[in-house]
């Protein structure tokens, strides 16, 4: 069966661009954060960009495919830490979704990526709030994920706008 | 490779509304949820659970048993902490004494958590 399957120039293009934002990925997982939780998500730049460039179904892809194997990679397939992968890269897939139609003479990736970082913490926080915590007190991180959501989500959303640029000649 | 001086180029109309209305979210957040009252209970949960609620007025250590195993809890003057974990990360003990109400100590490992509970709780009765 697998030997009728060609990829496609876009599978290529995806499987690319899948392999680069898993390496951020792990770079990420790597570097230790001073709050458990709180991460910069570069791997994010990745998503918002090819969403920018290729359209949402591509960056879907490369930001699944990114949660699928960065969690085998770091040996947590399945695990709650998976869960709060995808949690959060589902509801901010969700989010850009909605956010593709906002008007683009006066929303850039600046704002897709603001929205999006809030998207992330709350698909985090409902999973830990209604799954792994069922406890009203974890109400109490949320103004620290909040803080961090918009400071790393307007730096990852200017280096997208910066990537994005046109190359001046 | 970020120019500091051009960063207002890359940001639109829009995208200064998303950052005030972000940022006002944000001190709401903290207005609402960061209560500075001093704590006078602890809460301890295991899994989806209440395990015990326990006056912070007291010196003691409490034994809980999570899914990893045995946890210690440490309670003292006011305060209270994970003094010991069986989890890897051990962020929890890090996290070190825990003394405001409303301040929360998890440990998603081994499913324990702390809660630190005001005075007055309104919906404390609820918990019995």
């Amino acid at each position: 069966m697998l030997k009728h399957f060609h990829p496609s120039l876009e599978d290529h293009r995806i499987a690319k661009l899948a392999a680069f934002a898993i390496a951020l990925h792990m770079l990420e997982a790597v570097v230790p954060s001073p709050l458990p939780g709180v991460k910069p998500g570069i791997a994010n730049i990745v998503t918002l960009y090819v969403m920018c460039q290729y359209g949402f179904a591509k960056a879907a892809w490369v930001s699944l495919l990114r949660v699928l194997a960065s969690s085998l990679l770091l040996g947590q397939f399945l695990s709650p830490g998976f869960a709060l992968s995808l949690a959060g890269a589902g509801l901010s897939l969700a989010c850009l979704y909605a956010g593709m139609h906002l008007p683009k003479r006066w929303f850039g990736p600046v704002s897709l990526s603001i929205l999006a970082a809030f998207a992330h913490i709350a698909g985090q926080l409902m999973v830990v709030r209604f799954w792994l915590i069922p406890h009203a007190g974890v109400a109490y991180l949320v103004p620290v994920f909040a803080v961090a959501a918009l400071f790393f989500g307007t730096i990852n959303g200017l280096i997208t706008a910066q990537l994005l640029k046109p190359k001046a000649h | 490779m970020l120019n500091l001086k051009s960063l207002h180029k890359y940001l639109l109309l829009g995208d200064w509304l998303v950052l005030l209305l972000a940022g006002l979210l944000v001190c709401l957040s903290f207005l609402s949820l960061w209560q500075n009252a001093p704590a006078a209970k602890v809460q301890i949960s295991v899994a989806d659970k209440v395990y015990a609620t326990y006056s912070l007025n007291q010196a003691r250590e409490i034994h809980v048993r999570g899914p990893l195993g045995k946890a210690v809890i440490q309670i003292a003057k006011g305060k209270a902490r994970f003094a010991k974990s069986p989890c890897n990360s051990q962020y929890c003990v890090h996290q070190g004494w825990l003394s405001k109400a409303g301040q929360v100590a998890i440990c998603i490992p081994n499913q324990i958590s702390l809660a630190l509970v005001g005075e007055a709780k309104p919906y404390d009765a609820l918990n019995y």
